[in-house]
């Protein structure tokens, strides 16, 4: 058997998928030896031209992360479903959409105005904006167009298996590849993680699961931080987080702020992080429940952090 | 008119493409660098918890997220009005130095460095890192894999992840530091002011050594007479984390300093219509097009610009270098954009240095990690040095501490401006009539990019490797007549 073909690509990404693939350490060098890597614009020479020219179905996994933001990512997300066999959302910007998603939330117009006109250091009086085509005096140039709502990669595409995290930490990045390489492969649709279950199960923060009467903003207390974080009034998003990534941020006494998207089963983080909640409120009171759910100021960036365009919302109505 | 296109530029972290017009006699008639890609984070924060701004500002870039979560965790300080505990300042500037050393030693050993280490017409094929290690012995290929699986391990105790990190708050940060790890990373922090000392060897020998090398770094193709930007502490020595804005004139005199706060007074904006990241220049001087010299508001904010602006380096050995650097190209300030390769390596070992004498200090295992703010929040200004910049971030908020608006200046945007004037003198240099678009040409290019270490998600970042760029050569109607590309 002939070594596999893979590529890897990112779209409206920050790059951190890039490194996370590289935070496998010296297991690099195992997928080098069973895997020649077609197409990855991160470290490689590949071009669009050298993919378009690729037979369908002639490579065997793609790892692709990014949110589709624009035209092209749409255009690039497109030709590689068209090329792999194997097409995986990599990360939770290609799962969920990620925090650029809350981008959702907002008009596209009304994100221009801000970064074109509005903020402070802009020198803008003529109000020009980027445009798809552009007559410069030696020619024209052009851009790619923003779509107005972040999709995440299935919204667009058919997606055979997805790996959670922002980024996905190393161990979940191996899970995944060996699965890929050995062909040892889980049912199409698969969420890649050690755990399915809520990161609570895996954190060492021992949980007593009390009952609390305020909720509290990171900067605002300092927590024991040997102790469970939402037992001490902080939103830590664990309940409703799908676990694998070893809990690392409540260890070093932050809140989960729930990157590795739902539990197994669950369509919508945020509505299942709202119910957990609302059972952990220690009050039958109505007016004393409102003014402690008050506490979360935030509700829709809290909630859907990272999964607001796969949420049931998918965004805000905008005009 | 005949336009040359590099599109899409890949081994970049984030987008972009050059196209490059020809006249009518095939002489370079101009260049645009396009940036073609826009998430809006200066939009989607607004009514966010302005606490929460550490860790979604960084996903801008998660190669340099430290510097985004510092930039974003200084503004609150200033936000809330609480300084930091000095355990927990030490902390930050610990991690943030550990972070420099790890970033400098990536795009030296493996971004640009191949182009001096492999020389830059040797071909492309041994042009990387595997070449790298191939000419200079498995040994040092395993002191730089090493260095950054250590320094991983030190930014994950520290800041809780390896990427993206999650410690910083306003007032301080999460953690605390234990004796152990105290001791692992003292450890550490030795090992890499050997590698930095090691890595200035390297490029003694195999660049300043080199006549042709030094001929290059020395041309007027790769000169541009610009206005420089660093952060610098009280003594005007380069500072990563904290200090006062220092702009100095194309002479190199002082033009400007400025606290955070103050940012505003001195840098503005411009929006062209045919890229989606913003041209920033000097508001004082003015925007006269892409242009260099003293009239031009265009700046330059790299780690040469750092030490441009300074009048040193704060820790021994990375001064003895600044001196010799300095001494050996005839003196402040330097404006030969290839010489930005030196000063990044001082710039490591300063911050080798810095991490040790941090790893050291009696403070960093105190217990006193955290300030709470009391004070009613309601605007903020955080500014560090990224890897590739002055990083700069502006919050407004309610007075519960919920965004209102936000402003960001990016270290790689900085230098964009300068960077598209690099790419088009490059072009004009060696692209002339009746030019054979050939493997060299791409490699001028890439030369002249790679200097920035650009990061245009960040704007955008380089990763492994060196810039492999297509140049499609069209004819007056549109044709496609050439393509060169390295394979």
């Amino acid at each position: 058997m002939g070594k596999l073909k893979v590529a890897l690509y990112w779209a409206s990404s920050c790059g951190g998928c890039d490194m996370a693939t590289l935070a496998i350490g010296e297991k690099i060098l195992d997928v080098a030896a069973a895997a020649d890597i077609v197409f990855w614009p991160a470290a490689m020479d590949f071009k669009y031209l050298d993919v378009e020219r690729m037979a369908d179905q002639s490579i065997d996994f793609c790892l692709f992360n990014g949110a589709i933001r624009n035209t092209e990512d749409e255009h690039v997300a497109k030709m590689l479903r068209a090329k792999s066999k194997i097409m995986i959302a990599y990360g939770s910007c290609a799962y969920e959409g990620c925090i650029p998603g809350l981008a959702n939330l907002f008009s596209m117009d009304s994100v221009l105005d801000r970064v074109y006109i509005d903020t402070p250091s802009t020198d803008n009086q003529e109000r020009t904006y980027p445009r798809a085509k552009v007559q410069v005096p030696e020619g024209q140039l052009e851009l790619p167009r923003l779509h107005g709502t972040v999709r995440a990669l299935h919204q667009i595409i058919d997606v055979d298996y997805f790996v959670p995290g922002c980024p996905p930490e190393a161990k979940t990045t191996w899970l995944a590849l060996e699965a890929l390489l050995t062909g040892a492969l889980p049912e199409k649709g698969s969420v890649i993680s050690h755990s399915g279950k809520a990161l609570c199960e895996e954190c060492p923060l021992p949980k007593e699961g009390k009952k609390v009467k305020k909720f509290y903003r990171p900067h605002q207390i300092v927590p024991d931080p040997k102790k469970c974080l939402l037992d001490q009034g902080l939103l830590c998003y664990g309940v409703a987080t799908r676990g694998g990534c070893g809990a690392m941020c409540p260890q070093a006494a932050m809140p989960c702020t729930g990157c590795y998207g739902p539990v197994e089963g669950v369509v919508d983080q945020g509505i299942h992080f709202l119910s957990a909640l609302g059972s952990l409120i220690d009050s039958t009171d109505a007016e004393e429940i409102a003014r402690i759910a008050d506490e979360i100021v935030d509700p829709a960036g809290t909630f859907y952090r990272y999964s607001l365009p796969v949420s049931l919302l998918r965004r805000a109505k905008t005009a | 008119m005949n336009r040359i296109v590099i599109n899409p530029i890949t081994r970049l972290e984030g987008h972009g493409k050059i196209a490059i017009f020809l006249d009518q006699e095939g002489e370079v008639a101009n260049v645009y660098l396009q940036i073609p890609e826009l998430r809006g984070f200066e939009k989607f924060c607004e009514g966010r918890p302005a606490e929460d701004m550490p860790q979604i500002m960084q996903r801008i870039c998660g190669v340099c997220p430290e510097a985004h979560h510092l930039a974003s965790t200084k503004a609150l300080d200033n936000l809330f009005k609480v300084e930091p505990t000095s355990t927990a300042r030490k902390i930050r500037e610990l991690l943030y130095s550990a972070f420099f050393v790890t970033d400098h030693a990536t795009h030296f050993y493996i971004l640009a460095g191949p182009d001096f280490i492999m020389g830059p017409e040797s071909p492309p094929a041994e042009r990387n890192i595997l070449g790298v290690i191939g000419k200079l012995g498995v040994e040092l290929g395993k002191k730089v894999i090493q260095t950054r699986q250590q320094i991983h391990w030190i930014i994950q105790t520290i800041g809780g992840r390896g990427i993206h990190p999650v410690f910083g708050l306003p007032g301080g940060v999460s953690k605390a530091v234990s004796d152990e790890d105290r001791a692992k990373i003292e450890e550490i922090a030795t090992q890499a002011v050997d590698f930095a000392r090691l890595s200035l060897k390297v490029f003694d020998d195999l660049v300043l050594k080199n006549k042709e090398y030094l001929d290059m770094v020395l041309s007027d193709t790769y000169t541009h007479r610009t206005y420089y930007m660093g952060l610098v502490d009280e003594k005007n020595r380069v500072n990563f984390y904290d200090g006062k804005v220092r702009i100095v004139d194309p002479q190199g005199k002082e033009f400007a300093k400025y606290a955070p706060g103050e940012y505003l007074e001195h840098l503005s904006e411009r929006v062209e219509p045919w890229t989606y990241l913003k041209f920033p220049y000097l508001k004082k001087v003015g925007w006269n097009g892409f242009t260099d010299g003293e009239k031009s508001g265009i700046y330059r904010a790299t780690p040469l610009s750092r030490l441009n602006v300074a009048d040193g380096m704060a820790t021994p050995l990375a001064h003895e270098e600044y001196e010799k650097m300095y001494a050996t190209l005839g003196g402040k300030p330097v404006h030969h954009t290839l010489a930005t390769h030196w000063a990044r390596l001082i710039e490591m070992l300063y911050a080798a240095e810095r991490m040790l004498e941090l790893s050291r200090d009696p403070e960093i295992t105190g217990p006193n990690i955290r300030n709470i703010p009391t004070e009613v929040p309601a605007e903020g200004v955080g500014i560090v040095e990224a890897p590739r910049g002055t990083l700069t971030h502006h919050y407004v908020t309610d007075e519960k501490g919920l965004m209102k608006e936000c402003n960001l200046i990016v270290g790689t945007t900085n230098n964009y401006a300068a960077i598209s004037m690099t790419v088009k003198k490059v072009a004009q240099g060696i692209i002339r009539k009746g030019t054979e678009i050939t493997e060299g040409l791409l490699n001028r290019i890439e030369l002249a990019w790679r200097a920035y270490d650009p990061c245009m998600g960040c704007a955008t970042h380089t990763l492994p490797g060196q810039l492999p760029i297509e140049i499609a050569v069209y004819d007056a109607d549109g044709t496609l007549i050439d393509v060169a590309k390295r394979s």
